[in-house]
């Protein structure tokens, strides 16, 4: 079947079987930041933003996202800038192999657009669904903490 | 000892904001589309022999381009383990075999246009079994009426090491020194318990995965996610019957590895398909294939026996393990012997020892390396048995720790005596600050406001624990890692490594190593790693050995790329090259004439018109010896008495690893250890069915600890200082295993006076401990 998306910001058309999954056609377009990491809906290795909420997009038929607004971790920065909470991951020493960062974004970006300063429990809480084999979660929280204090900071500036 | 500049610094890791930013590129990110689409059929049988494999139909399918299974792959024996050559592990297994042998053995090989279409074809296989009689338990491995797993052709590469296939022994190890059985008589206590460690899985995000294509040249291109891609290489190589020059394998960016990515897996198979079909090709496991036919930690059974004094001496002690190999048997030896080596000389104060070792084929799945190496297993028990040693004597589990364990300029005959297949290397202990994470880490836990207080809130009542552990830092006289720098215009610096970083910061780490020695920053340094063409050899990521070993070759490489330029800057300045100092920045001054020159004027003056030569040069670097990195761990526990269910409050880890090379990324790795750490103490572990398949082969079923598990993790790098190592580094990433399970064991000890041997430490489990103990204060 054929249908239109709009990613990150950009309207695609493509061609694609109507059972893929969104995560299989993103990637096969080319957004290889969306990872693959079990298929089960589980890791949240996948998790893109679908008209904003976080979905594991392992889980989501591509037919079904055709004519929305989906997102990936590359559509959280503007231009050359990287985004704050990519920033605040890298500095805190939160990306380790790297493999859940994309998806792990996202789910901070998702909490702190709702909660821009959240607990440690609360990050704790929005970030369920992402796991992490690498880190124990130590400075993911602290790189969310961090990534909020940025985003607050870049909020009065402008 | 003269000022860091680099090492010592939380550098931010050179790769994390590609990373996190989405745009760095993992192999399954490499793919182009064009590649034949691989899927692997596996046995449904534990234990079978193939009579029959007809693969007509599904050859006829449009569609398919190959089926490759036993009658049509050449029978070459080889171990998957990713190991020296030749590799310690039995050669006990082919690509395609007549027989499988456990639930998940491959059996054949479908390559296709789509994945539809592979999987269609795979359905199309007919295979007929004649099943055999199955083991799946370690105990029975040896029993003379047991099937045998293994014994046609397979053999150990190395004639000295113990392989008794006849008897499904795929290791054993045997050590003895003084005179144990004499030792026991005279000891004032005895104590002897049973352990048992549970299968598990890496979970490493990524699941394996790797693709092949021919290059214009006609070589065989394979991008793999591997921490060993100069083995993957030379076993592809082997296994392809082909030059190992026709080979060249690149390891991208890896999501995770912990012993999981030291096997050769999937490389040989996609390099077949690829050589066969001169077509591109691909093969990913999907999750339930990493749980079922990837590696795993290997169980063990540990009976531990202590004779010791009323002052808490330890007289003698005596180990005996059982490992499950699984139905092959990479690693069955090293595992095993790390079970040993890296796990009594801790308690070297023991003058009587005797270590019983054997790894057994079971039909099950496969064994493998997995951070800890054995040494998890083992600590597992002798931590346990140092709680009960201090509770029998009435002492402070600390001071009795600190007593026992080895010290600065103490040794252990064990370092001697055991080795990787050519016995030992004496080693006498040049850092330990082991005394000083026990008091560290318990201060951080607050041991002595909950030790032994039983705090009670309602159902849950509290306890804390504590465990001492050590690892190695690579294998000495075994483990190599080179590197190459070479200087390029305007000052800056190429550093090519065989090094694999996994995710683990060590691009990173051996970048800051190299800007050390010239006194430059990271930035000036352009790092490519892991790429067989490019890159000298390495090892790869394994035993704990990148920092000390790899680091070891860049701090080499470096220095002789130092004396380099300081030999083109004294003609530059026409000075005494004795009499140059480097300056922070890349420049060389001579301070008798305030004359100067930048690494940009070497390098210019070196490509264009002076001397007209390329500064770069290549170090190795191989140990002479293997300095323990230590840590004390400690936990603080609640459980719940009605349900048995464990919270864990606070893991604290106290390190001694040598002088940190980058203190956020090892902190990194401790913190990543103690979680997947937790997570085997608490709930990890494989559920078989009677057929041996196993049942919960899913991240719904096999809980891995997310965000909303994690306790509150303490990390405290000691100070310390190795002088064989780079800068004083130690290794870093695989003692914090050890711990976090024992700790805990002993904290529900504490807690409610229970002691659990089996782990994981399940609701079911801890509740029926319970019971019993309040049964038998009734009785």
């Amino acid at each position: 079947m054929k249908g239109s998306f709009i990613v990150n910001g950009l309207p695609r058309e493509w061609e694609f079987p109507e059972d893929m999954r969104l995560l299989d056609l993103l990637r096969r377009e080319g957004y290889t930041e969306v990872k693959c990491g079990c298929r089960e809906g589980m890791c949240g290795s996948c998790c893109v933003l679908l008209e904003e909420k976080l979905v594991n997009s392992c889980q989501v038929l591509a037919a079904s996202a055709m004519n929305r607004e989906i997102r990936t971790v590359m559509g959280l920065s503007e231009g050359e800038e990287p985004h704050p909470l990519e920033t605040a991951f890298a500095e805190a020493g939160a990306v380790q192999c790297g493999f859940c960062t994309p998806g792990m974004i996202l789910a901070a970006y998702c909490l702190l657009k709702e909660n821009p300063d959240p607990s440690e429990e609360e990050i704790r809480r929005g970030l369920d669904g992402n796991y992490c084999r690498c880190t124990g979660y130590v400075k993911i929280i602290e790189a969310v903490q961090r990534g909020a204090r940025k985003m607050r900071e870049k909020e009065v500036q402008e | 000892m003269k000022e860091l500049r680099q090492v010592g610094r939380s550098v931010t890791k050179v790769d994390s904001l590609s990373l996190a930013s989405g745009k760095a590129k993992f192999t399954d990110d490499l793919l182009q589309g064009d590649e034949l689409y691989c899927l692997l059929l596996e046995s449904p049988h534990a234990h079978a022999e193939i009579l029959s494999l007809d693969a007509s139909e599904a050859e006829a399918l449009p569609g398919v381009v190959a089926v490759f299974h036993g009658g049509n792959v050449p029978r070459v024996l080889y171990t998957s383990a990713g190991q020296g050559n030749p590799e310690p592990s039995p050669y006990d297994m082919v690509l395609f075999d007549n027989r499988v042998r456990f639930v998940g053995d491959r059996v054949a090989l479908v390559a296709a246009e789509t994945e539809e279409i592979a999987r269609e074809a795979c359905a199309k296989i007919r295979v007929e079994y004649r099943e055999l009689p199955a083991n799946f338990r370690p105990e029975r491995a040896r029993d003379p009426q047991t099937p045998r797993l293994h014994g046609d052709q397979a053999f150990m590469p190395i004639e000295e090491l113990p392989y008794r296939p006849e008897e499904n022994v795929a290791s054993e190890v045997l050590l003895t020194i003084g005179d144990p059985d004499g030792a026991f008589e005279e000891s004032d206590f005895v104590e002897e318990h049973s352990y048992s460690v549970q299968y598990a899985s890496h979970a490493a995000l990524e699941p394996h995965t790797s693709h092949a294509r021919l290059d214009p040249m006609g070589r065989l291109v394979i991008h793999t996610s591997t921490q060993v891609p100069f083995h993957a290489r030379r076993i592809t190589a082997k296994l392809l019957e082909i030059p190992v020059a026709t080979v060249r394998v690149i390891k991208p960016r890896i999501g995770g590895g912990f012993g999981g990515k030291q096997e050769v897996l999937l490389e040989p198979l996609v390099g077949l398909v690829t050589w066969k079909t001169r077509r591109p090709a691909r093969l990913t496991l999907s999750r339930k294939e990493v749980f079922t036919s990837a590696r795993t930690r290997h169980p063990m059974k540990v009976r531990l026996k202590t004779g010791f004094l009323k002052d808490g001496t330890i007289k003698a002690l005596e180990m005996e393990n059982l490992m499950t190999s699984g139905a092959y048997g990479p690693h069955a030896m090293t595992v095993l012997t790390v079970s040993a080596w890296k796990c009594l000389p801790l308690y070297n104060k023991v003058e009587n020892l005797r270590f019983t070792g054997h790894t057994v084929y079971t039909n099950t799945p496969v064994g493998g390396a997995y951070r800890g190496y054995g040494a998890t297993q083992s600590h597992f028990a002798t931590n346990q048995q140092l709680d009960i040693i201090a509770r029998t004597c009435g002492k402070d589990v600390l001071e009795l720790a600190k007593s026992l364990h080895i010290k600065e300029g103490e040794t252990s005959p064990v370092f001697e005596a055991l080795g990787e297949g050519k016995g030992g290397v004496t080693q006498t202990i040049t850092s330990c600050k082991l005394s000083e994470c026990i008091d560290r880490g318990a201060e951080a836990l607050g041991w002595y406001e909950k030790r032994d207080k039983k705090l009670r809130q309602g159902s849950w009542v509290r306890g804390v624990g504590m465990a001492i552990c050590m690892q190695g830092t690579g294998l000495p006289r075994v483990d190599l890692g080179a590197a190459t720098m070479k200087m390029n215009e305007g000052g800056s610096f190429n550093l090519l490594m065989g090094a694999t970083d996994l995710g683990t910061g060590s691009d990173t780490i051996l970048a800051q190593i190299a800007a050390e020695v010239l006194g430059i920053s990271v930035e000036d340094i352009v790092v490519t790693s892991s790429d067989t063409d490019t890159t000298p050899f390495d090892v790869g990521a394994y035993a704990s050995s990148t920092t000390y070993v790899s680091g070891g070759a860049v701090k080499r490489c470096a220095e002789t790329v130092k004396e380099q330029i300081c030999e083109v800057a004294a003609e530059m300045m026409e000075v005494p090259r004795e009499e140059l100092i480097f300056a922070p920045g890349g420049e060389i001054r001579h301070p008798g004439s305030d004359k100067k020159v930048s690494f940009a004027e070497v390098a210019q003056y070196t490509l264009y018109g002076g001397t007209l030569q390329q500064i770069g040069a290549t170090g190795s670097f191989s140990g002479e010896v293997s300095p323990p990195p230590f840590t004390a761990q400690f936990a603080d526990i609640s459980v719940d008495c009605d349900t048995g269910k464990i919270k864990v409050h606070h893991l604290v880890t106290a390190i001694d690893c040598g002088q940190p090379i980058n203190p956020t990324l090892a902190e990194g790795q401790v913190e990543g250890a103690v979680l997947n750490a937790m997570g085997y103490a608490l709930y990890e572990e494989y559920r078989f069915n009677k057929k041996g398949g196993v049942t919960n082969a899913s991240f719904w079923d096999y809980k891995v600890p997310g965000p909303m598990d994690a306790p509150k993790i303490t990390t405290i790098l000691v100070d310390s200082y190795e002088e064989t190592g780079p800068y004083g580094a130690k290794s870093v990433s695989e003692v914090p295993m050890n711990g976090p399970a024992p700790a805990i064991a002993n904290a529900l000890y504490d807690a409610a006076g229970v002691r659990l041997y089996h782990l994981p430490f399940t609701p079911e489990k801890v509740l029926e401990a319970l019971k019993k103990e309040q049964r038998g204060r009734a009785s």
